[in-house]
């Protein structure tokens, strides 16, 4: 087996992930797809299994592990279902404000409970009329003595509602735009803090994706993170660190179909032989494993690099981002193009793939917001050289 | 309480092939791994020591890398592991095997629960456990599907049978071996597994644990292989496709030529 550099701490946490996710959720994941269930039972299961303390400094309860290790859990847990995958990934994406800007006492209240799997945290940006365009937040939060009141909707947030602690982006100072954001922490079962819909979703059924309802909700001022204007930075910085793992969902679930789409053309017989046999199929799955193991290459080097605490990596998240979530969608169609018939329907696992992977490509930033990242850094850095 | 959990390390047998001309297992390549019943066993041992207390300690006989096994039961919670190793223990039966853990057994101390699983999926004797018990003059509940009451004074269990159970109750210490329907083994945790690879391994010879040695390995094994064979293959059967008014004559008469009918 290739380990790609991995330590020996990490060759352990991928083949626990990797036990979990065959034995434990392979055999669920029609039925919780299906149903549309949050798996709470696999949760605990990864709790207990010390998964989540893998993205956790040591010092809060912590292994001390960064992206690089979020990131071969999220590809083992997408290999089997990317709805469970993003259940635990966007615990790490709700904790990365708190671990990026939050004081020592913020850290030391939330972060044991979140390592040790006993509460879930959850990132709240997106609102209806503010996606890609975070600058155009409405949700407000007024200063009033000791406390912050938020006003305002979240749509679409993972873990809605199965979280217990939410990073939320709200305004402090609306004529500021961008500047004027802040990020804080919500507990869930505060007053004024409610959930909305639950979303009735295409891919990652698994996952429960809620809307957030703040209405009068008071928080303690102490649950500003960073300071009041920093909510922007909050969110990039947070993007920068976790779009490596969106790109490892995406290699796990394109890894995971290309599996079920070789054992399904070893199997398959036509005109008297494998179909695996015929060049038409062997070209395409030749195709398929070159590019997941380039798009796992690129993500493994930009965690690697959030790891290394390299400045300007925006760009390196926003490729691994991109281009691994544009691959996984290529190579589960065609996935669902080996299994031929079967492909399409329901009973085999191939077009599931194709649903979750869709998904890749619009969440934390649309690939074409990624587009205007990369372009945007790439001009700036030949401007820069050529001075 | 003080629980010993006995376990075995085998190759994993949904992988083993057989040397047609030797007819012996061949071992290269395949993995080793816990006896799955002994799974079972670490698994019940850990749930009794969560609800009363105590310790549990999984004692292993086997090779050097009979090691790699008790690190996997400390990595599921075992407090310590004991690995009994020597080159005089080679060689041994399911006696002298009995004999080997029950000397280790002794040498623990003060120990009030043994369990093993039902049997070892490489020898299938299921015979260790009740000759442990025998050694050491406990009593033994062999086949326990549910372990109902247990304290330092006694133990109620199920013995699973064909169709049914019998409840037995019995003093402690006393030794148990469990099938698999007594639970559902735990996955391991990372801290587990890293507190594991720093452990140190109890490493006891024949002269740590004081046994009589024409009583360990080969010397102690009245058990003489005398030939190893692999099954015969099953023929392939007949089949007989189409309607039944076309193919009962030909069934019939098959039936016939064998002398069955």
């Amino acid at each position: 087996m290739i380990n790609y550099g991995f330590t020996e701490q990490q060759i352990m946490i991928r083949d626990l992930a990797r036990q979990i996710a065959q034995e434990k959720v392979v055999p669920v994941r029609a039925e919780l797809d299906e149903k549309g269930e949050f798996p709470r039972e696999i949760v605990k299961l990864l709790a207990d299994s010390d998964l989540f303390r893998v993205f956790i400094p040591e010092e809060y309860g912590g292994l001390g592990g960064g992206a690089l290790d979020l990131c071969i859990v999220t590809e083992e847990l997408s290999k089997a279902c990317a709805g469970v995958a993003v259940s635990y990934a966007a615990s790490a994406l709700g904790t990365l404000p708190l671990a990026l800007f939050g004081s020592d006492e913020q850290k030391k209240k939330y972060m044991p409970d979140i390592a040790s799997g006993k509460k879930l945290a959850a990132f709240g940006l997106t609102e209806p009329n503010a996606g890609s365009d975070a600058g155009g937040i409405e949700t407000t939060a007024r200063k009033d003595g000791s406390e912050y009141v938020l006003n305002g909707n979240k749509i679409f947030i993972t873990n809605g509602g199965e979280a217990e602690i939410y990073t939320v982006i709200a305004m402090t100072n609306r004529g500021k735009g961008a500047r004027g954001a802040s990020a804080f922490i919500v507990d869930k079962g505060t007053k004024g803090f409610d959930f909305g819909k639950e979303e009735n979703k295409m891919g990652i059924r698994a996952s429960a994706t809620r809307e957030l309802i703040f209405d009068e909700c008071r928080i303690p001022a102490d649950n500003l993170i960073g300071r009041e204007g920093m909510g922007f930075i909050v969110a990039m910085r947070t993007f920068d660190n976790s779009r490596p793992g969106i790109g490892a969902q995406a290699v796990g679930i394109a890894q995971g179909a290309l599996d079920e789409a070789v054992r399904y053309a070893t199997q398959r017989v036509q005109f008297g032989q494998p179909v695996s046999s015929f060049q038409a199929i062997r070209h395409m799955i030749a195709d398929m494993a070159t590019k997941i193991e380039a798009a796992r290459t690129l993500v493994y080097y930009a965690a690697r690099l959030v790891d290394s605490g390299a400045k300007n990596m925006s760009k390196f998240s926003a490729m691994a981002k991109l281009f691994s979530s544009d691959m996984a969608m290529e190579v589960t169609t065609n996935a669902v193009q080996i299994f031929g018939g079967y492909g399409y329907m329901r009973e085999y696992p191939a077009e599931k793939y194709m649903r979750d992977a869709k998904i890749t490509q619009i969440y934390e930033g649309t690939n074409q917001v990624q587009r205007d990242v990369i372009g945007l850094e790439v001009i700036k850095e030949s401007k820069r050289n050529s001075r | 309480m003080k629980i010993v959990v006995c376990i075995k390390q085998v190759p994993d047998t949904t992988e083993v092939k057989i040397n047609p001309e030797t007819n012996t297992l061949v071992r290269e390549g395949v993995e080793s791994i816990i006896n799955p019943f002994d799974m079972y066993a670490i698994e019940e041992g850990l749930r009794i020591k969560e609800r009363l207390n105590g310790e549990v300690v999984a004692l292993c006989m086997g090779p050097p890398q009979a090691e790699a096994a008790l690190k996997e039961a400390l990595s599921l919670g075992c407090d310590g592991a004991v690995l009994l190793t020597d080159r005089s223990f080679a060689g041994a039966d399911t006696l002298a095997t009995a004999y080997t853990l029950s000397r280790g057994i002794k040498s623990i101390k003060d120990v009030d629960l043994i369990i093993c699983g039902k049997q070892a999926i490489d020898g299938d004797t299921a015979q260790v456990g009740p000759g442990i018990a025998e050694m050491l003059d406990l009593p033994c509940i062999t086949y326990v599907g549910k372990v109902e009451e247990i304290d330092d004074k006694h133990i109620k269990a199920y013995r699973m049978m064909e169709g049914g159970y019998n409840v037995i109750e019995a003093s402690v210490p006393c030794l148990i071996t469990v099938v698999k329907e007594i639970n559902e083994p735990r996955l391991p945790s990372l801290r587990g597994k890293m507190n594991a690879m720093k452990a140190q391994i109890t490493k006891w010879s024949a002269a740590d644990i004081a046994c009589e040695v024409d009583r360990i390995g080969q010397m102690g094994s009245p058990t003489w292989v005398r030939k190893i064979f692999a099954p015969p293959k099953r023929e392939k059967g007949m089949i007989f496709k189409g309607e039944p008014p076309d193919t009962v004559g030909g069934l019939l008469s098959a039936l016939k030529d064998k002398g069955v009918l």
